[in-house]
């Protein structure tokens, strides 16, 4: 738990500082003004929920390979991570819309997938609770994550396979230099929160497992069938 | 090995398509389905002919894609009712086999489910295919195996659980929409014409689409029969 406390600590504090910067240090953005600002929260949340796919794509490999309890559990915080960083996406991204776009929401690639993205890793989610076979649970949701992770590089890419009003993703050539120091800094700490995050639910997730496994045998909830009565 | 696979997937394939074809009151329940959920969206647009017109090729696949999720349920329902799974699995089927068997049985009924609810929806659209007939059957193959394969493997992940209805549209609608958004505007191109030659990128997307779940799903369904 203390791993967990450290990340999430230094992640919070690398986000109020760079948020500070964005704020108040770096320029207004050319096109947008202030608006523009929402910039150091929406950009690190899009890069780290899609690299906290790939963990739990990554997860859902080695808990087919594997079989361990302690994969199993680490997928399922990962996951759940990924949802949470991925409904901030869909709301910022939205907040974002209103005063440059004019709507909260258009029918768009990238918001499009960025939603479904959402949906199909919730879907996973709800899956997972409703098995309760802890063997075939850890299978299902090893299997359903790697099929709906089939969807992350749809979304990354979308903005170049189809005309979308979302721009195209920015380089360190394409962004103000003034701009890198708090942008860097929003992403790091955001990473480390993700970090922090899933090793304190991960360690939950693993307890509740374990706590299950040590449980006597009772009979599988989704295979007894209802008494005739 | 290889040929072994096939006659078994060959074998289930046939299996369920003579199960599923003795069952007249299913067939009749989802083609009515399929057809009732057209006149809801027509219903739903109301009186305007030009919209409907518009929209048809969004409604056929919608339609078809309600249809699916229950004929998907029913389809992996008669595997694990009275433990037929089981003993398929010590018979022994390859996984991959029993998985192909059904995604193609699957395909089949869905082909007819949208064949006979093309009929209902040139009457009530007044739409035809001005792209020609065979390169709409074309759509309608790839389509259908778009949403069987993963509609298979969602089948076998959720068997077996109370929450089932819920939980396989849940899982699987999300994951087919590039699917659909390819069969729709390529249907929909097909029924109005193709002055800019787009439909061969869409069907390309569909076909890509159809080969990256068929393979994985394939990979993936072995895994899912042991747990």
């Amino acid at each position: 738990m203390k791993a967990s406390l450290i990340w999430t600590g230094l992640g919070f504090t690398l986000l109020a500082v760079a948020h500070y910067m964005g704020l108040f240090v770096a320029p207004k953005e050319a096109m947008m003004g202030d608006v523009g600002r929402i910039l150091y929260v929406h950009v690190p949340t899009a890069w780290v929920a899609l690299v906290t796919y790939l963990v739990a794509f990554v997860l859902a490999i080695r808990s087919l390979w594997q079989g361990k309890v302690s994969t199993d559990a680490y997928l399922e915080a990962t996951l759940e991570v990924g949802v949470l960083l991925n409904v901030l996406l869909t709301i910022q991204g939205s907040i974002w819309a209103k005063p440059t776009w004019n709507v909260w929401w258009t029918w768009d690639p990238r918001l499009t997938t960025t939603a479904i993205m959402v949906l199909s890793f919730v879907g996973v989610l709800l899956l997972r609770n409703a098995i309760t076979n802890p063997q075939r649970r850890a299978t299902i949701t090893a299997t359903g994550a790697i099929v709906a992770f089939v969807n992350v590089p749809i979304v990354y890419m979308s903005v170049r396979w189809w005309r979308s009003l979302h721009q195209t993703q920015s380089s360190p050539e394409t962004v103000s230099q003034t701009m890198h120091l708090p942008l860097r800094m929003a992403a790091f700490g955001m990473l480390f929160l993700m970090i922090g995050f899933i090793l304190a639910r991960g360690k939950i997730a693993l307890r509740k497992l374990e706590a299950e496994s040590a449980a006597p045998d009772l009979p599988d909830l989704n295979t007894v069938k209802p008494l005739d009565v | 090995m290889i040929a072994i696979g096939l006659r078994q997937a060959v074998a289930i394939l046939t299996k369920d398509l003579w199960i599923e074809g003795t069952s007249w009151v299913r067939w009749v329940g989802l083609v009515s389905f399929g057809i009732l959920v057209l006149l809801l969206f027509s219903f739903a647009v109301g009186p305007n002919s030009a919209m409907l017109q518009k929209h048809a090729a969004g409604y056929l696949w919608l339609a078809t894609l309600f249809a699916s999720a229950n004929l998907f349920t029913q389809s992996f329902l008669l595997e694990t009712e009275g433990g037929a799974i089981e003993q398929l699995q010590m018979a022994p089927v390859y996984p991959a086999a029993l998985f192909y068997g059904k995604a193609m049985a699957n395909t089949l009924q869905l082909l007819l489910v949208m064949v006979v609810m093309v009929p209902p929806l040139i009457a009530l659209c007044d739409v035809w295919f001005v792209e020609g007939f065979g390169l709409f059957i074309g759509t309608l193959v790839l389509g259908a195996l778009g949403l069987s394969a993963p509609g298979a493997m969602y089948a076998a992940m959720t068997a077996r659980l109370s929450n089932q209805q819920l939980l396989l549209p849940l899982l699987l609608f999300p994951l087919i929409v590039p699917a659909l958004l390819a069969a729709v505007k390529a249907t929909s191109l097909i029924f109005f014409g193709d002055p800019m030659g787009q439909i061969s990128s869409w069907l390309t997307l569909l076909g890509a689409f159809d080969l990256i779940y068929w393979i994985l799903c394939g990979i993936v369904f072995g895994r899912i029969v042991e747990s």
